[in-house]
């Protein structure tokens, strides 16, 4: 009997064959709180008659969202969520490390066959480890804390199977901009989309992070890419594993098979108020900008920052717009730091923050007011989502962010 | 070892949850996502109460004010998309809006919901359902009526319920002191 890739790994978990459309009680490899949705899911945990959570060693702690503590509200609840952790054991990562999802896949704690899940809806980014990784919502991590387990529909997938060649100065946000396009926002409700093919084969961890980070942009529940060489080779330093096969049967039952060329795709940018509103740059060119921001769990790694770095060159951020770069995690952060570019960014009059969500989240710093128009890296544009709903938010790549920083509005990469 | 249990799916018919009855509507439109019903800057709030005073801030400022307990909101396709914050479901509570209304749901809010004690009900033609308009639930029967028009509703997924019965998920799981895992 033919299966898919997240199939398997739901059967291999429950040690009976189970399909797409099955409940099932999993048992979880990992659970991820951080600083917003964390003291919700621990006051849950209580109320359920929780003491002991099922297993320490399998709990992802760490604040990312409002740090350090921009109010004396999120500093209460920094508080909160350590003396849990000193409590119940838990290791804490605290403000220290970075993004939740950058963190979490860069300490190994999702790792190819598991099930992970994360209070927050970006989770599926560990699908680029060949977990199945899904955001659930405070009560449902409760009861996760306290059981390690939870109840799955397992989901149908949708197979993305991308060829073709990236030019210059395009990558996986341009990709997952037209793939979200494509789809729709809700196109893969419930779904888990996989993505695979020879262009997948050859992109990068950072690039496939990119990917299954968005998944839930269409409503998927899951991204995924079968683990590869490439996958092995990131997870070496960071489990000890032997690799082993997992993918999906060529001929397994997908809920739909797309196929997508990117030799012909060039830079997308994600207009407002919607995600899966991608349009070709040239669409949008000239359009005026007063904040840029690179960074974020979907394009603020070390490959993202260098692609940023290669477009700028020897020149400079433009007066006209106020730049926001934030490396995604501590270790993200370093390499950038030691490969000089941090320097680069900050001669070139951007602003460079310790690792965290920065003004992905709206809720912390980098607020836009009314009228104004962020273009960002990140993963969503929805109204209101950094500052004022009268405010807009475009998306876009590094490589288009950059660009548009030194001339102060939307600009083609290959043109700058 | 043999796998202990594989929870299977029991056809269960539509029966408790929170009701509707002669409700106002609130209506809203395709996508309406979680930022939306609460924005970021209001997340460090955990009380619903206080959440309610921030629902569709800047995106509908009248509906904080004049919300009534009991009343209902109807949106289109893919309602509650976005971000996991329970607090969007929680910000509907506090405000008195125990049944939410749409063509589809986006899955996390859709958990949320349930989870908190918020249903979400899909109505296909959620969309010819007008602001304003009064609205009653007749769940069991598997139908609404809005403004005297009848509307067909579909049935929850089974597993979840329990979790409706029992009044959200925290009041479910109280009473489980195990849970029959599936695994190896």
């Amino acid at each position: 009997m033919t299966a898919t890739i997240v199939e398997k790994i739901f059967s291999k978990k429950c040690g009976s064959d189970v399909r797409a459309g099955d409940v099932v009680m999993a048992p979880l490899d990992g659970a991820m709180i951080h600083d917003i949705t964390g003291p919700l899911a621990i006051q849950k945990f209580y109320e359920m008659g929780g003491r002991k959570v099922f297993d320490p060693k399998r709990i992802i702690m760490l604040f990312d969202h409002q740090i350090p503590a921009d109010s004396i509200e999120a500093a209460s609840n920094h508080v909160y969520m350590r003396k849990f952790a000193l409590e119940q054991d838990i290791h804490n990562y605290d403000i220290n490390e970075g993004v939740c999802h950058q963190v979490t896949i860069e300490k190994g704690r999702a790792a190819p066959g598991e099930i992970v899940v994360g209070a927050d809806s970006h989770t599926c980014m560990y699908g680029a480890a060949g977990s199945f990784a899904t955001g659930i919502g405070s009560t449902d991590m409760g009861f996760a804390l306290k059981f390690g387990a939870l109840y799955f529909r397992v989901p149908e997938t949708i197979r993305a199977e991308v060829s073709g060649k990236f030019q210059e100065r395009v990558g996986a946000k341009d990709l997952i901009l037209s793939i979200a396009a494509d789809v729709g926002a809700d196109g893969a409700t419930y779904k888990a989309i996989e993505f695979t093919g020879k262009s997948i084969r050859k992109l990068d961890m950072a690039g496939r992070m990119t990917l299954c980070n968005m998944a839930i942009e269409m409503g998927g529940k899951a991204g995924i890419v079968a683990p590869d060489k490439v996958t092995w080779e990131y997870m070496k330093s960071r489990r000890k594993m032997k690799p082993f096969e997992l993918d999906s049967d060529e001929d397994a039952a997908f809920a739909e098979r797309r196929t997508y060329n990117v030799s012909d795709l060039g830079p997308q940018v994600a207009v407002p108020h919607n995600v899966d509103t991608g349009v070709p740059v040239s669409k949008v060119a000239g359009t005026h900008v007063d904040q840029v921001f690179i960074g974020s769990c979907t394009n603020g790694r070390f490959e993202d920052l260098r692609d940023a770095a290669e477009v700028l060159g020897r020149k400079k951020f433009s007066p006209k717009c106020r730049v926001i770069i934030i490396p995604a995690s501590r270790d993200e952060y370093l390499k950038t730091l030691k490969a000089g570019l941090i320097e680069k960014f900050v001669k070139a009059g951007a602003l460079v923050e310790a690792p965290c969500c920065g003004p992905c989240m709206g809720g912390a710093f980098g607020l836009i007011a009314p009228g104004e128009v962020s273009l960002a890296t990140s993963n969503r544009n929805f109204k209101g989502r950094q500052g004022s709903t009268e405010g807009k938010v475009y998306l876009c790549s590094p490589a288009t962010a950059a660009a548009s920083a030194m001339t102060g509005e939307i600009t083609d990469p290959r043109e700058v | 070892m043999a796998a202990k249990k594989t929870v299977t799916v029991r056809k269960v018919e539509l029966a408790g949850g929170p009701v509707a009855k002669n409700a106002r509507v609130w209506k809203f439109g395709d996508n309406i996502d979680t930022d939306a019903i609460i924005p970021g800057r209001f997340l460090t709030i955990n009380n619903p109460d206080e959440l309610a005073r921030h629902a569709f801030e800047g995106i509908r400022d009248e509906f904080a004010k004049k919300v009534q307990q009991g009343d209902v909101i109807v949106g289109g396709r893919n309602f509650g998309c976005g971000s996991s914050r329970e607090h969007a479901p929680l910000a509907l509570m506090g405000a008195g809006v125990r049944v939410v209304i749409a063509r589809s749901f986006a899955r996390i809010f859709f958990r949320n919901a349930i989870n908190v004690g918020v249903l979400p009900v899909v109505c296909p033609d959620a969309d010819t359902i007008a602001d304003g308009a009064k609205i009653s639930l007749a769940i069991r029967e598997g139908f609404l009526e809005a403004d005297g028009k009848k509307y067909a509703i579909e049935p929850v997924p089974a597993f979840m319920q329990g979790i409706i019965d029992a009044g959200g998920l925290v009041e479910y799981a109280k009473n489980m002191k195990e849970i029959t895992v599936c695994t190896r």
